[in-house]
């Protein structure tokens, strides 16, 4: 079970801005939302956030949220800090020409679960 | 006994979330177990943030021993002028600017009261607001 970043790299034709060296990291369960305080609601521990807000809150609540790996949708680019604070934490980022529905779509398709299925 | 103390602006969303990454640093290095960290770096994020955007200016206190985490947060802000309807998920008071940077999700007061052993907040409508938020450090796995 699970991906690894460099399977979800072809999955969803990404971008990789932080973490080329970190392509065999594995990760099971995903995360997607805008909002910040929705993810810390769940258990994520070692999921992959996917999400449409590119500023270094993200980075943060990524950290506090022990957040495996980042994926922009939408072709949204990352602004220098965003990459720099990214780097900083060692959390790759990553970013997707698709949309969040089509990258969760094609997640699910793979095996990924949502965070929800960790809350038992 | 250790303790911490952070200063959380207003409105400074360069600096928002940096005092609650390094809660989370500290802990880490002191060795407690990685779900009771979780648990205090969500509550101190999370009340850092609602700092940053409805508090004014505010300070952040962590003091811990082996037994117990307590995080109290102090801001002179605008205050809760409903603690009930604050802690109901999805009720949110963030401008519209807050929810373009990602925030307003509703969730913040809910979250903590999710994560914390024990909460009490105390605010007055334009005097700021009192979280006392405690972790009970004893024997905690996973």
């Amino acid at each position: 079970m699970g991906m690894t970043l460099g399977e979800l790299v072809r999955l969803v034709e990404a971008d990789v801005f932080v973490g080329r060296e970190k392509l065999d990291l594995v990760f099971e369960y995903c995360t997607a939302s805008d909002l910040m305080s929705d993810v810390l609601r769940g258990p994520t521990e070692g999921s992959l956030l996917v999400t449409g807000l590119n500023n270094t809150q993200v980075i943060k609540a990524s950290v506090i949220a022990n957040i495996a790996a980042i994926l922009l949708v939408r072709r949204k680019w990352p602004n220098e800090d965003l990459v720099t604070k990214a780097g900083e934490h060692e959390i790759p980022l990553l970013k997707t020409p698709y949309t969040m529905f089509t990258v969760c779509g094609k997640l699910y398709q793979k095996g990924i679960r949502g965070v929800d299925e960790l809350i038992g | 006994m250790l303790e911490r103390q952070f200063h959380v602006k207003a409105n400074d969303f360069v600096k928002a979330g940096e005092a609650s990454i390094e809660v989370q640093g500290l802990l880490k290095k002191i060795g407690f177990d990685p779900g009771l960290i979780r648990r205090v770096s969500i509550c101190a994020y999370e009340a850092e943030m609602n700092v940053v955007m409805h508090g004014g200016d505010g300070e952040m206190t962590l003091s811990l021993d082996a037994d117990r985490i307590v995080l109290e947060c102090r801001d002179s802000g605008q205050g809760i002028e409903d603690i009930g309807l604050a802690l109901k998920p999805g009720y949110s008071t963030a401008k519209p600017e807050h929810q373009e940077m990602g925030f307003g999700a509703g969730m913040g007061l809910p979250n903590i009261e999710k994560n914390a052993d024990s909460l009490e907040v105390k605010s007055e409508k334009g005097k700021g607001t009192h979280l006392f938020m405690i972790f009970n450090a004893g024997g905690e796995s996973g």
